[in-house]
């Protein structure tokens, strides 16, 4: 229930900034189109703790900041090889594991791992991830899985 | 001239950089999977500097909390995307070329 609620209250403020409108016949519509959307999700049964993580809002909040600095970093480390002539590049595979055990922790896991340059996740497979580097200094953060460790764990069982 | 416009300025500046730098790396890298790293740069801190460029031209308004939630989208479709044509290639069975055939083509 309560995952239906902020669900609910995710689509208006989202409706609200979209459109900016304040007239009350645009709000009233406004509102039938969001209870409308919920009901539709509550009938496909996709609102649980998975598809909408209300148990980890500060922490993937926190998480956010760290993942943008780290994003920044390892930008430069990826335009300095592009920049500077004389830079060795060594492509390679490595193969890690996580320590994540939920599904939700793995996919963000992974999808951090793209997102900072120099690093790819090409596949998964149950704790095994397949990371694609671009030098041997940007496989090093995932080896040493400092993303791994700070990826918000699951407080609370989901419900 | 104000000073919020001074500083997107060099925000978009900086990302126009980035930009230009990505697409060097795209054409520098030598094989599909390390141009996938230089298109990463375009992904994440370009595309974030213009949006936050653009954010502090349009200052405090609805335009700026829209351009928020693009950047938001895009922390998540875009590594989505990216991770596609890496697996696609992967399960291609596109291999990453030996040592030495890496030097040629970087030599070039």
């Amino acid at each position: 229930m309560k995952h239906s609620i902020s669900l609910a209250l995710f689509l208006a403020a989202l409706w609200w900034v979209l459109s900016g409108f304040t007239k009350p016949l645009l709000l009233g519509l406004g509102v039938v189109s969001v209870l409308f959307t919920v009901l539709l999700a509550r009938r496909m049964r996709v609102i649980d703790a998975e598809s909408h993580p209300l148990h980890l809002t500060w922490g993937l909040i926190r998480y956010w900041v760290f993942l943008i600095k780290e994003i920044v970093l390892s930008n430069a480390q990826v335009v300095r090889l592009i920049l500077s002539p004389s830079a060795k590049i060594a492509p390679h595979f490595v193969k890690v594991q996580t320590k994540q055990e939920t599904d939700l922790g793995r996919t963000i896991l992974a999808n951090s791992i793209t997102l900072t340059p120099g690093t790819v996740t090409v596949s998964i497979d149950a704790q095994d991830l397949l990371v694609h580097a671009l030098t041997k200094e940007t496989a090093q953060a995932v080896i040493e899985g400092q993303l791994d460790l700070r990826v918000p764990a699951d407080a609370e069982q989901p419900t | 001239m104000i000073w919020s416009e001074v500083v997107a300025a060099i925000l978009l500046i900086l990302g126009s950089a980035l930009l230009v730098i990505g697409g060097v790396g795209l054409l520098r890298f030598p094989h599909f999977y390390s141009r996938l790293h230089a298109g990463g740069v375009i992904d994440t801190l370009a595309a974030g500097l213009f949006l936050a460029g653009l954010a502090f031209l349009f200052g405090p308004t609805l335009g700026s909390v829209k351009l928020g939630l693009i950047f938001v989208f895009l922390l998540f479709t875009s590594p989505t995307a990216c991770h596609a044509l890496a697996r696609a290639a992967h399960v291609a069975g596109l291999r990453e070329p030996t040592q030495a055939e890496e030097e040629q083509q970087w030599q070039k």
